[in-house]
Parts: structure tokens; sequence; C-alpha cells
């Protein structure tokens, strides 16, 4: 079977790749690009770990096709830092202890990030629904939700 | 709360420095950047990748496996079946080759048959597809009773351990009985008994990280292994067995690991990667997929308990008698024992009795769940305590107290407690103002108690300093919810240097001595005794090399914040010499300084907790959503006590999911119907509420600080008080897990 040139962007940068017409968004990102970060839990969208932004949009990247990707803006967890200075959801998850084994954390932070760009003054239960879609087995929740709400009061006050 | 005599272990200090502040983790920007390496981001030079032939039977005879079109497929380098791994295996060994690449029989749906290697995970699913298997049929059984019963089809004959009684189906392979007291006077004396059957369902553990494995293995009988697992040191010893290499020869490094909670203890993918990379001469990675895990990883077992409790009208306990039937899976171990030592734990009970059946069925072998066995027996006992308690107009908190374990109570399974916890969590729950908020319409409260062993577990920790007064320290014990923040914390108190100079490294097999597989809530027990104590000989070389530098005796020299000092005014007149003056010179002083622990400690100390619940059910739908949670526990002492609070939580949020949703569901063909997130339904945010906690601190007197391990007690009170929240809203009592909304509406009905 042949393969499909795509050219697109990932975190800003313009990068080609050949991808098998199966292969999905997140198998390119993880196995031809080098961004592990983006976790494969479940490969059916049922958990959120692959989650990414497509032209600002959250997706699941396990249930994209890799060839999709022609001509988007994928955004990943490698992108949501500048240089070293962390985003203030990253730097108020480690303060929480938001996240105890790490491998759901990558697309919970897309996932919230994409939330507080849309809501900067989002509600307990917005947060709780946006979230809904990434399942975390460790904490249940509580310092997610936690450091997501004091991470918008706190990015709101700083604007 | 540093109430208690020093222990055996316990050194009875009344503050500390470092222990019980809350830190940064040292993984933490690893893990919000994504960069946190875990079992499947690894990559090697030339890698295949590997894909597993599954049987889609729950019972039947492999009659012939061809694999003759899967290895002509272009890119297919290598198949392995059950002829290329070790002969002659015994015991656990052999049960455990058997559960990761069958031998004659498939025993469940999902049961390994064969392994292949490809350039691609493609061609590898591709290649899966043409591997032809002959079956017979056989008939099956999933349910742990059907399984009991005289005409339950026979899984494997011959597995019957000579405890159990006489005339029992060859499927029951284990008994365990204990207790004490005399049963007869004890129900006699009673005002009220109750007996109550319950069942459990078997739930996944569900980390959201599968299992991944890339190995190296090379015809001169040498390894590499990189996993997620909670034990890379069982790993090694049981993937050399089952491949037939020598132990030492197996390097095997843990990744990052993605959540475990007991269903990381084993192997699954590790043998076949290396067998699949011997025959292909090439490194192999393989990657479960969800529904693999699902079908052929160890969910905890089902069981099927019968209990029966008499109390007097004033709430005391005179006899208490469980019988718990847990289903392993095709295999023997269920954690039927534990169940029963753990049912009647929180109780002081002068007539007790608790017998375990351990039942093998057609599925997947059951593996450690967050303090196995545990949970459905509280869910078991708890139940029925609740239910006295409503029946006599009791209160359910002031009755358990009246019942209470303390110090010196014989438990049924024999020991006879040390300092111990729960009447603190008690009385932490009593005086809490959870219990005094109003409940609305249809909500009810739930109240149940947990408890669980602890382990302490063979541990080796090696620490080293640096010369610019920095130290490293070596555990073996994978990190899977911190240890290695907590480990620096204990570290720092001893040697009196900050948090931040140490770093704290999971080391490979090679590295350090055996270290027992990270479970049994052990890690900050026992791996943190182990680093208070590699420390402390640390420390002791330092006093060394300060003594000779001052020409005094070394029993002259005392280790007070971070420095040497002379013992006292008889020692001489020296300034205090911090660590960094000694390891500046200690290549000029007598080499580097290290300090090394090695043992198997036995004061883990057990550990209790009390929840407290309010859930609303929708009479309309039989819904249940859970309005207020608050985990009170002992901690012994809160290394960090963030992270003791995220182990609460954790715990309490899977046993929601276990009490009100999760099931294992097996169709009548024995295959099993939910194996994707969507239909195995684990609590996402929207379904709980914020989990308040509450940590309690009664030292254990058999650790230096009194640590107590906290990773497991969270999950044993939840089923119970849920149940018991539940059964107060419906006004039904609900025997069976889940409480779906199916069994609520059918419960509303019978009403």
């Amino acid at each position: 079977m042949s393969k499909i040139h795509v050219t697109t962007k990932v975190n800003g940068d313009e990068v080609e790749f050949l991808c098998d017409p199966r292969e999905t968004m997140l198998d390119v990102l993880r196995d031809h690009l080098n961004l592990t970060g983006a976790k494969e839990g479940c490969g059916t969208g049922d958990c959120g770990a692959c989650s990414v932004t497509v032209d600002g949009r959250l997706v699941c990247s396990c249930l994209m096709l890799g060839a999709e990707a022609e001509g988007k803006e994928i955004a990943t967890v490698e992108g949501i830092a500048n240089g070293e200075a962390l985003h203030p959801l990253q730097t108020k998850f480690i303060e929480y202890a938001a996240l105890q084994c790490g491998i759901c954390t990558p697309g919970i932070l897309v996932a919230a990030k994409n939330l507080l760009e849309r809501e900067p003054d989002p509600t307990e239960e917005q947060v709780r629904y946006w979230l809904a879609g990434n399942l975390c087995r460790c904490t249940g929740y509580d310092k997610i939700i936690r450091a997501v709400m004091d991470t918008a009061a706190d990015m709101r006050e700083a604007s | 709360m540093a109430l208690d005599k020093p222990g055996e272990d316990y050194e009875g200090r009344t503050s500390y420095t470092h222990v019980g502040t809350r830190v940064d983790r040292p993984d933490g920007l690893d893990k919000v950047t994504g960069r946190a390496k875990f079992g499947a981001d690894a990559h090697a030079p030339g890698m295949l990748h590997g894909a597993i032939v599954r049987s889609p039977h729950a019972h039947a005879k492999i009659l012939k496996i061809d694999t003759s079109k899967a290895e002509a497929l272009a890119g297919v380098k290598a198949v392995v079946t059950r002829a290329d791994f070790a002969t002659g295996l015994e015991g656990e060994e052999w049960n455990v080759l058997e559960n990761v690449m069958a031998s004659d029989t498939a025993l469940y749906d999902g049961h390994a048959l064969a392994a292949i290697a490809a350039t691609s995970s493609l061609i590898a699913r591709d290649a899966v597809k043409l591997v032809e298997v002959e079956y017979e049929l056989l008939p099956h059984v999933t349910d742990v009773d059907e399984a009991m019963k005289p005409d339950a089809p026979v899984i494997r004959a011959g597995q019957q351990s000579k405890l159990v009684p006489e005339g029992m189906h060859p499927n029951v392979v284990n008994y365990y009985e204990g207790g004490h007291g005399d049963m007869d006077a004890g129900f006699a004396e009673a005002d009220l008994v109750i007996e109550r059957h319950f069942t459990t369902e078997a739930a996944h553990q569900g980390y959201i990280e599968p299992h991944a494995a890339l190995a190296t293995l090379g015809a001169d009988g040498k390894g590499e292994l990189w996993c997620c697992t909670q034990g890379h040191f069982i790993v090694q010893k049981t993937c050399a067995a089952l491949v037939g290499i020598d132990t030492s020869q197996l390097r095997v490094t843990a990744s990052e690991i993605g959540g475990g909670f007991g269903g990381k203890t084993t192997v699954f993918l590790e043998p076949l990667a290396l067998a699949l990379s011997r025959k292909s001469n090439r490194p192999v990675k393989m990657v479960m997929s969800r529904s693999e895990i699902l079908r052929a990883t160890g969910p905890t077992s089902s069981a099927s308990m019968d209990i029966k409790i008499g109390m007097t009208k004033d709430g005391r306990i005179t006899a208490g008698k469980g019988v718990f039937r847990l289903q392993g899976g095709a295999f023997p171990d269920a954690p039927a024992g534990m169940a029963a030592e753990c049912s009647f734990a929180p109780y002081n009970l002068n007539a007790v009795s608790i017998e375990g059946y351990e039942v093998m069925a057609n599925r997947p072998k059951q593996a450690a769940y967050r303090a196995p066995g545990s949970p459905m027996a509280a869910f078991a006992v708890e139940s029925v305590v609740d239910e006295l308690c409503k029946a006599l107009e009791l209160d359910p908190i002031e009755t358990r107290l009246k019942n209470a374990s303390r110090e010196g109570t014989k438990a049924a399974y024999g020991p006879t407690w040390d300092r111990i916890g729960l009447v603190e969590c008690l009385e932490a729950a009593q005086a809490h103002p959870h219990m005094q908020a109003p409940l609305r319409e249809s909500e009810g409260r739930g109240v149940a108690a947990g408890f669980w062993f602890n382990h302490g577990g063979e541990t080796s920790v090696s620490l080293a300093l640096s010369e610019d007064g920095t130290a490293q320290i070596s555990v073996g014990t994978p990190d899977i919810g911190g240890s290695r923040a907590s480990m620096a914390l204990m570290a720092a108190e001893i040697l009196g240097i900050e948090y931040e100079n140490i770093r704290v490294t999971v080391a490979d097999t090679a590295t350090l001595g055996y270290n027992d597989v990270s479970h049994g809530s052990r890690v900050t027990y026992a791996s943190g005794l182990a680093t208070i104590n590699a420390a402390k000989d640390a420390v002791g070389k330092l006093c060394d090399r300060a003594a000779q530098r001052w020409g005094i005796d070394p029993e002259a020299v005392i280790w007070e914040d971070g420095c040497a000092k002379p013992a006292g005014p008889n020692a001489g007149q020296f300034d205090p010499m911090p660590l960094k003056e000694i390891t500046q010179r200690m290549g000029r002083t007598g080499g580097p300084i290290s300090g090394h622990f090695e043992a198997t400690p036995e004061g883990a100390g057990v550990s209790f907790g009390v929840h407290i619940v309010d859930a609303h059910v929708d009479r309309e739908t039989g819904k249940t959503s859970i309005d207020r949670y608050t985990v009170i526990q002992d901690a012994g002492k809160a290394v960090h006590p963030t992270y003791v609070e995220g182990q609460f939580q954790g715990g309490a949020a899977q046993g929601i999911g276990w009490a009100l949703n999760e099931e294992y569901v097996y169709g009548e063909d024995g295959r099993l119907q939910n194996t994707v997130f969507l239909d195995y339904r684990i609590p996402v945010a929207s379904d709980l509420p914020m989990i308040d906690t509450v940590i309690v601190e009664v030292p254990n007197p058999g650790h230096p600080f009194g640590v107590r391990g906290v990773g497991e007690t969270g999950i044993c009170p939840p089923l119970a008080a849920i149940a018991n929240a539940v059964s107060g809203a419906v006004g039904v009592r609900m025997t069976s897990l889940p409480m779906s909304p199916p069994k609520i509406l059918k419960a509303l009905k019978e009403q």
C-alpha cells in the first residue's frame, strides 16, 4: 500500500511526513514525528490521553487519520510551554499535585488550556464536563479541578 | 499528633524540618511537558513491533496452530508459540507462563496463543489475522457460584490443594479458615441476628497506560528489557525463568509508570517480547490495546459472600461469621484468604469465624487490585453492620466505636494488634461536619470502615554523596504515587540538607540489590525505612571523617542540622563541620562516601480508614449520584500530605466506580462483552464531587518516623459506604455490586 505525503504544522513548526492511510494522527505524532507527549490509552476516543488541538479545536488524535492533517495546525502538550517558561496550568498542576502517575496529564493540560482559551471564568461544573472526556484513574479529579479553577482565577487577575 | 511513646523502630520525634511539607515532585516538570518516558515511549534502532494471537473462545482445546501464512507475509520476522519458552517450570512460574502463552488449552476469552514480530505494528496486526487455529470447544463457566456446582466443567484438574474440604468441586483450588471463640454462644447472646448473601463483580484496575515493553535478547542469553511495571526485579526473575536464561543476564529498567494499582505486579508482554527478540535477533516493542488489557490482563476477583452477624440491643456485636468465595480466573491464588482476614478486622470480637474459597473460572488470571480481597469483604460485613444499626436504631459510628479494634485486640486471623488508629478515625468521623449536614429527599448517608494489612517486603536502597554536598539515592521500587519526593524528604531529614539537593532515581536491576514490587502500600514504609537507614549509614561515615580530622573518637561526634559536631564539651572544642565540607575532601580522606541498607522490614503497621458518603438516587432512572464524600484515614505520619490526600481521593474514586458502574460483563458464550472504556466505564470528572480528606496520624511503631502505608486502605470502605448510602436512599438493602441503574430500578420495583 503506498504512503501518503502530508505537509502540516505541529506546534508552529512546518513538518512533512509519509504515512500509511490507516495510521492515526496519534501514530504519526508518536512514531514518525517523535512527539510522544500525546499518549494512547484506549485508541477509541474514550480516554482523552491523546488530546491535541487541530486548528484550535480539541480532538482525540487517535480518532483522526494522519492524512487528515494536511494543511492544518496541530498543537500538542510539547508546545504548551514557551521555552523554559511553563504555562500557568503546568506550574499549577505541579504545585497542586494534580497528577500522580502523569499518563493522563498531557491530554488534560491540552484540554484545560483549550477550555480556558474559550472560557476564562469557568464554573466547577463547566470544568468537570469539559474534562469528562479525559480519564484519570489516580486522582479522583479533585486536585485537577482545583488546579484548573485556580489557574483560571490567576490568569484573569494577571490579564 | 506525636502522642505515642517510641516503638521498636519509631523514634518519637515531635517535629520535622522536611517530612510533612508539600514540596514539588521531582518528576513534575517532565510530566507536565510531555517528556516523561512511559512504557510505550521507548524506541530502539532496528526495532520490530509485536502483536498477539488470542483465543476468541472461553474454553477450547487447541488442536493446531498454523502460522505459515503469517510467516510468509512480507515484513514478518518472527513468530513464537509455547514451544519457544522454557519447559519444566513449576508453581507460580508455570502459572504465569501458562497465562501469557497457552500450552494445549485456551482457558479464557483473550488467552494468548502466539505472538508475531514484524517491521511495523500494522503488518504485525495483519499477520495475526493470518494465523489459523483449530479449536475443539469445551464447556465453560465464568460465574464463581456456578463454577463450584457439582456439574460445572472442570477447568484444570489436579490443582486442588489438600486444605480444600473433601467433596468440593475440583475448581475449588484452595481453602482458608480462621477465627476464635464459641460461635453458637455468641449468636445465642444476640438480640438480633442478620444473615445475608452478597455478590460483587470483577473490576479492572483501569490504569490509563497500556502494558508496554521493549526487549532485546540475543542468542548469547543476554537481554535488556524496558517496561512499565510496579516491580522490575520480579519482572527480571520471572522473565528470565520463562525464556530460560540466568536472572543476572537480563537487565530490566522500569519506565515511568502510568498507573498500576496492583495490575502491573506481574508479566504479560515482557516474556513474549523477549522470545520474539531472541528469534528475530532484533529489538521488539509490544504495546497492548485497551481491549487486550480488559480481556487478558488481571482484573480483581468477582465474589460471592455470606455474612451472619449478631448484635445486642445496645449495639454490641456478639458474633460474626463470613464465608468468601472468590473467583481468580483459570488459575489459583484468588485473594479469598485475604478477603476473609480483612472482613472483620475493624471489630473486637469474642466469637468470629472466617472462611475463604479460591475458585477457578474461565476468566483471565486475576491480579492484585488495591487491597486485594478487602473491599468486597468490607462491603459485605459493613452492610450487615449498617442494617443491624438501622434495625436497632443505633448510631453507626457510635456502634463501631463500641466494638472497635484497638491496641491489644486479637484479630480473627490471629495477630494481636499493636498501636492502631481505628478509634481515632471513627472519632474524627463523628466530629466531622459532614455527619451533621442535612440530607435532601432520596438521598442517603453511608458510613463504613475498612482495613488493610500493609506490607514490608525485600528492600534495598543506596545513597551516594557528591563532592558538592548533594545526594543521590537509588531505590528499586517504581514510583507510582510520588515516592521519589517522599524518599528525598526523609533523607533530607536525616542528612540535614535541602530537599532540592537530593535526587532519587528508580535504579535498574543491574544497579541495585533485589527489591520487591511497589505493592502492599509498602514503598513509603519500606523503601522509606531503607532510605532513612541508608542516610544514617552515610551519616556514620561522615562523622568518622570529622572525627579523623579533629583527631577525636568517632563516638564523640554527633550529627545535627547537617553538620558534624563534638558530642559535648568533653569531646573538644570544634566548629560544626557541614556535610559539604566533608564531601569536598572525601577523595583525600578515605574515598567516596555512600550509605546502604538492605532488609525485609516486618513492621509495616496495619491501616484503617472510615468513609462518609451522601448518595442521591434518581427514582425514575435508577441513577446514583455521589453528592458528598469524606475520607478519613490513618497515615501514621504523612510524609507528603498532598500525596497522601491524593491516595485517599484516588482510592475513593476507584471505589465509587466499582460500587456503581464498573463490572466485567460476560456473554453466554463466555466472551467479555465490554472491552473498551466506553462500555467499561470508569468515573469521569463530571461523575464525582470534590473528595474531602482527613489525615489521622497515629504513629506506626515499626517505622522511624511512624509512617504507615496509605495507598490501598482508601479503596476498602467505599463499596460498603456507598451501598449503605444507596440502601438508605432507596429503602432497600442493596446486596449486589455494581449498583447500576437497572439493579436499582429492579430493587425499587420489588419494594
